[in-house]
């Protein structure tokens, strides 16, 4: 029992990473059709801005305060928003209509940033700081289960109701939501769609830059690979949820974290295997992913 | 542009000021898609009242002249609307000089509400014209809450009028509202339109020439990518030997082309 436990916490805490990468690449995709391949690259400066400003702030023992743990989350937010929105204005733009372009250019950033994190950090993992409390353990229902699975589980809810309140009662929400559908048609409504574009980059960019920093308290450490790593399983969590639907990326992630977690304990390291299976599984009987839009 | 017009809940405020003789000018317009040249030189002027219908096969370009007026596809030629230029504007700019387009296949958001499909047609500073549009269009009204995917195809048509309707409009791009519709709707549709049309010009892409007849004063008729044919709505349809080489239908019946 606490094995199921502490697996279901841990998957769920996953899920929630997975889900802050993945609400940023479906927004992407379902409005520009554009795969954005750096979208790793996005989390992976969120996570070593964090760091940088971490390792400022924690005391001998790599510990930071709350109140600094905290400047450290809203700079790996603020890092992913500007390097998202720089991104969209200087990379994208330039290439309106030209989607296959867009996509190539999104690779080569993702490759650029990983090189230069390498060149510029090393390719060891790089301890990142975090309050003691991150540390902990909680016990719930016999269960040891580490506080950073409930930090990563109240984040992505947090967002999750975040998002979708924001998609449904704001203005830009709704130009969202519209061109996910048929973003033409929102044009012909007098609506400049670009500057929704720009909107989803840095808000898909600001959430990678958030998972980044996560990713960091979760796995204890920062290293060149972690984007890359992480947009795997996003790019499989957007595609079982169905390209540009929030609700149907926070299920494909929870599907995909518990499966992962089940799978690589009881079936020692399939966890991998198991998603990709369940990717094919998906892909054969509904093609459009769990809430796929219908175009 | 002018709110004067607005004292009666029946009549449509915002075109009713003198527009131009000619509103719309159509000069060498060319569009390629997919490699193949769809528009090969389209030139025709929309006058500033009634309805224009732009007729032809299927095929010859009549869409896509409409997408390329309001630039969803990439042209070159020039386009003049009310004596300014629209030439390279991206196409929510041109939206917002005055056009209001109802797309072939209605393309209401399927997911958003009658409601929502609405307040997106809502631009600032420009005061939503929810009277008219529920005066035209009272199904919407009672609908607001449903999503736009579960409408029926008039209603949905509506819908789409609607929300061109909603900001005050000079002109009109009316892409097939006939199109899959039932005769009964077909003919609530025309009504609307036809209301719609004492005072907002339309350019009117129409299959169904029964709708055309009631509607249209000036018709255009395209065939290969261009203009082949301008003039006065009644002479042409009453020209059987004319819409039958132009449209391979004889008018006579009133059958879809």
């Amino acid at each position: 029992m606490s094995t199921i436990v502490l697996l279901a916490l841990t998957g769920i805490g996953l899920a929630g990473l997975y889900f802050l990468v993945a609400s940023g690449l479906t927004l992407i995709f379902g409005l520009m059709r554009v795969l954005n391949f750096a979208h790793g690259a996005f989390l992976l400066l969120g996570g070593y801005c964090a760091w940088l400003l971490g390792a400022q702030l924690m005391d001998a023992a790599g510990n930071v305060s709350n109140a600094g743990f905290l400047a450290m989350l809203i700079a790996a937010l603020a890092a992913g928003a500007v390097i998202g929105t720089l991104t969209e204005l200087v990379l994208i733009r330039p290439l309106y209509r030209r989607e296959f372009a867009q996509v190539l250019v999104t690779v080569g950033l993702g490759l650029v940033v990983g090189a230069l994190v390498m060149g510029i950090w090393g390719g060891d993992p790089r301890n990142f700081p975090a309050p003691p409390w991150t540390h902990g353990i909680v016990r719930i229902l016999g269960a040891n289960v580490p506080a950073s699975r409930f930090l990563l589980i109240g984040v992505a809810l947090l967002v999750l109701v975040a998002l979708v309140a924001f998609l449904r009662h704001t203005r830009y929400g709704l130009i969202v939501r519209a061109g996910v559908e048929n973003r033409t048609m929102v044009s012909a409504l007098g609506i400049d769609v670009r500057r929704a574009f720009t909107l989803v980059f840095a808000l898909g960019g600001a959430l990678a830059g958030l998972s980044g920093a996560l990713a960091g308290v979760y796995f204890g450490a920062v290293s060149p690979g972690l984007g890359s790593m992480l947009l795997i399983d996003a790019f499989i969590v957007v595609v079982i949820g169905g390209l540009g639907s929030i609700t149907g990326s926070a299920l494909a992630a929870l599907a995909v974290g518990l499966l992962q977690q089940f799978a690589n304990y009881y079936f020692t390291g399939i966890g991998d295997l198991a998603i990709v299976l369940l990717l094919a599984v998906v892909l054969l009987v509904r093609p459009r992913g769990m809430l796929g839009a219908s175009t | 542009m002018s709110a004067g017009a607005a004292a009666s809940p029946a009549r449509l405020p915002g075109a009713a000021v003198a527009q131009p003789a000619i509103l719309l000018h159509v000069r060498d317009v060319h569009a390629r898609l997919g490699g193949a040249h769809i528009l090969q030189g389209v030139d025709f002027d929309v006058p500033g009242r009634g309805v224009t219908a732009l007729l032809g096969r299927n095929g010859v370009g009549k869409t896509t002249t409409l997408r390329a007026i309001l630039g969803i596809v990439p042209r070159s030629g020039t386009v003049t609307f009310d004596g300014q230029p629209l030439d390279g504007l991206a196409t929510f700019r041109v939206i917002l000089r005055g056009i209001g387009y109802v797309p072939e296949d209605r393309d209401v958001f399927a997911g958003l509400t009658v409601a929502e499909n609405l307040r997106l047609a809502e631009r600032r500073g420009v005061p939503p014209r929810y009277d008219l549009v529920f005066d035209l269009f009272p199904d919407l009204a009672a609908r607001r809450r449903q999503a736009a995917g579960t409408l029926s195809g008039g209603q949905q048509q509506m819908l789409s009028i609607a929300r061109a309707l909603l900001n005050p409009a000079r002109l009109l791009l009316v892409d097939e509202p006939s199109k899959g519709l039932s005769p009964r709707l077909v003919g609530e549709t025309v009504a609307a339109l036809a209301r719609i049309a004492e005072d907002i010009p339309v350019l009117l892409v129409e299959q169904n020439l029964a709708a055309v007849r009631k509607l249209a004063e000036h018709v255009l008729v395209m065939a290969e990518g261009r203009i082949v044919h301008a003039g006065p709505a009644a002479d042409f349809l009453a020209d059987a030997a004319l819409t039958q080489t132009l449209l391979g239908v004889s008018a006579g019946t009133g059958a879809q082309a």
